[in-house]
């Protein structure tokens, strides 16, 4: 059960080797964790991410086998982990930036990244909502994009799965209202990770870690949509009212 | 042919509810049903799902005690029949009886309950279930200790009576239990014989915390009742003690009946408050308003059971002041060396910036042998504290571990983010209960939210 403070005892994470959620975990206070389970397909970054958390501390971790591109093992696999347990937190995690040019040159690589972040998002989200509202209680976390909030022409394949997979959040969080589970939609800006490495960075890049705590205060303070860092809701909020072709400059200059 | 359209499992069943405690904090949803029968209820139990089945009073414990995700949540209060026996001066009643129900029907007859909380807004099957304490407990004892009998209906779906002496075993470990050991469906209990509805009050205003804790010490065996509220802003530590017992009805002056008994709810709090309205500011400002209206030194003040024992009745739902974020009452028992651990705690939640207009001090006296009964002897401190504060889950870890040190522990009416450590720590009677209770309910039918994040 999560606690008053917000903080859950068992997590599952969705993308595994993901190191905004692997920072997530690690931000939640370790003393009530009991269970926590990182699903994803079986890679070093996995093993490296259990070993993070093991060395931290953290009690009963392990991994779980986990293809977000095959969905129709998505049904197996979630009830596989819940009816071993409550899950009272879920963190959707995994995604991919993909090549923007080169999914322009070959469309195939558009629909890898559609398929992982979206259509693999949509399967999964939709099994877990059905055990949090069987189970009445437990909050799902999206990890989303502020890339999603304003689709830019530098990374629209990618920008797009995020708009897709951010209102697919938002709908599964007013189906759920009331039910005793929920989902928060948390926008990271630019952050520092291996998905990223390499990149120009964009003004207001956090790290991993920096998206995490803004998680863990959500979660403590309930709250439906984390910005991260904070202040790029209010950024995203007047890109969002700029027209078209003002934004074509503004976005052009950012790259 | 008939075309079936698909059904999404995320729709809301009818009969389901959201349920939080009194600190509204972490709500899940169960099925709630209203028993009217004890086969009703048997019944239930015996169909049980695999979630499991939880009886609910008045939902005034602070934490998830009363909640059952995803399971079946009996909401006890139709069963609430009172009779009176003046003969054996006990009082029989369905588990759903409120004391505020009782107190209506007894008062006027001639008698008290032996224990009442801060509220009367709770049922007796709650009372037993988190064993509660009053005013009273250094002279009393807590509510446990006054049952005669009771019924519960066990996890097989039978009804045992158990009493301090038939099945002893399982008659402590319902009293605080938590409602894990069955559904209790009516109980038997000694009563506090009255010749007025009124409590001669003394009251003294003291200036800093030592002040407060001496005359504590000093003069509360000399009283039935005695709680002391500290104003938690002030570095001082100032309170105002209040203490009495019941007037002799030769004390009053007026001509009515000196048994009358019509307490008034004299507001309601908004449906809506926003958060940050109970801030460090207004705090002050209604503790320093409080502790200048309390006398510095009254004798022999009569005040009506209402006022004396549950002001907070007077304003109903005012766990709203707090806001949507919800608020947690942390309560610690520890014995008497450890009383600097009060001063402590003060400080440190101070330090954290958490208002809390209703802090209270009080002593306990002697335990019972519920294995999983709060009280034992020493001092307790309970403190309103909004469950948002940054922060304020480190503080109050940090506060666990003095008390555990200490001997002391926390009571799971009030607790709603406590550790699973803190518990197998500080209840060492545990393993005892949890035999106890697989013996009474073997298919684990009977959990709760609390159950779940504590692993009890």
């Amino acid at each position: 059960m999560m606690d008053a403070m917000g903080a859950p005892q068992s997590v599952l994470v969705l993308g595994g080797s993901s190191e905004i959620a692997v920072a997530t975990v690690n931000a939640l206070p370790h003393s009530r964790l009991r269970r926590v389970l990182l699903a994803g397909r079986p890679s070093s970054a996995r093993h490296h991410a259990v070993e993070t958390l093991v060395a931290a501390g953290v009690a009963g971790v392990n991994s779980v086998d986990f293809d977000a591109t095959d969905t129709q093992t998505h049904q197996q696999v979630i009830d596989a982990v819940f009816d071993e347990g409550d899950i009272d937190l879920v963190i959707l995690a995994f995604g991919m930036l993909g090549d923007q040019a080169a999914a322009e040159a070959d469309p195939s690589l558009a629909v890898q990244v559609a398929t992982t972040n979206y259509t693999g998002a949509v399967s999964v989200g939709l099994h877990v909502a059905r055990r949090l509202r069987l189970q009445g209680h437990g909050t799902l976390v999206v990890i989303s994009s502020v890339a999603g909030d304003r689709v830019r022409r530098a990374n629209f394949v990618y920008g797009s799965t995020k708009a897709g997979l951010d209102a697919f959040a938002q709908g599964l969080g007013d189906a759920l209202h009331g039910s005793g589970a929920s989902v928060m939609v948390v926008r990271p800006g630019f952050v520092r990770t291996r998905m990223t490495a390499g990149m120009p960075e964009a003004p207001m890049t956090v790290d991993a870690t920096d998206v995490a705590t803004a998680i863990v205060s959500g979660l403590r303070k309930g709250k439906h949509t984390v910005y991260a860092p904070g202040p790029l809701r209010f950024v995203m909020a007047a890109m969002k009212t700029l027209p078209r072709p003002v934004f074509r400059k503004v976005a052009e200059r950012q790259g | 042919m008939t075309i079936t359209e698909p059904v999404s499992p995320l729709q809301r069943v009818p009969g389901e509810q959201l349920l939080t405690g009194w600190g509204r904090t972490c709500p899940s949803l169960a099925r709630v049903v209203r028993p009217s029968s004890v086969d009703e209820i048997r019944n239930l139990v015996a169909h049980a799902g695999s979630r499991g089945v939880l009886a609910r009073g008045l939902g005034r414990s602070y934490g998830d005690a009363a909640q059952d995700s995803g399971g079946v949540v009996l909401d006890m209060t139709s069963m609430a029949d009172i009779t009176l026996d003046p003969t054996a001066g006990t009082v029989t009643c369905g588990a759903g009886a409120s004391i505020d129900q009782l107190l209506r029907t007894l008062v006027p007859a001639g008698y008290f309950v032996p224990v009442t909380p801060g509220t009367r807004m709770i049922t007796v099957g709650g009372a037993i279930a988190a064993d509660v304490h009053g005013k009273n407990h250094h002279v009393d004892g807590s509510f446990g200790a006054h049952v005669q009998n009771m019924d519960v209906v066990n996890g097989a779906g039978k009804v045992v009576t158990v009493s301090p002496k038939k099945k002893p075993d399982q008659f402590w470990a319902t009293v605080g239990g938590m409602g894990l050991t069955g559904v209790v469906t009516q109980a038997t209990f000694d009563l506090i014989p009255i010749t007025s509805s009124m409590i001669a009050v003394d009251t003294d205003r003291l200036p800093d915390l030592d002040a407060v804790m001496a005359s504590m010490v000093e003069h509360d065996a000399k009283y039935r009742y005695s709680v002391a509220w500290i104003d938690s802003v002030s570095s001082s530590g100032r309170g105002i003690i209040t203490r009495g017992d019941h007037a002799p009805a030769a004390l009053l002056t007026d001509a009515g009946d000196p048994l009358a008994y019509d307490p008034k709810i004299v507001a309601t709090a908004p449906a809506f408050i926003p958060s940050g309205l109970l801030n460090k500011l207004t705090v002050r400002a209604f503790n320093e308003a409080w502790f200048r209206k309390a006398p510095k030194h009254r004798v022999g003040e009569l005040q009506p059971i209402g006022e004396f024992f549950h002001p907070l009745d007077g304003v109903q739902e005012w766990n709203r002041v707090y806001g949507p974020g919800g608020f947690v009452q942390y309560q610690f028992v520890v014995p008497d060396a450890a009383g600097y651990l009060i001063a402590y705690a003060l400080r440190r939640l101070r330090e954290v910036g958490a208002p809390s207009f209703l802090t209270v001090l009080k002593r306990f006296g002697a335990a019972n042998p519920a294995p999983l009964s709060f009280p034992q002897p020493g001092w307790t401190l309970a403190a309103d504290v909004p469950a948002r504060i940054d922060g304020l889950g480190a503080v109050l870890d940090e506060l666990d571990e003095l008390v555990a040190g200490a001997g002391g522990r926390l009571y799971f009416a009030k607790d709603s983010r406590q550790s699973s450590a803190m518990v197998l720590r500080t209840y060492p009677q545990l393993d005892q209960w949890r035999s106890v209770r697989q013996s009474m309910d073997p298919r684990a039918v009977f959990t709760s939210d609390l159950a779940r994040r504590l692993g009890l």
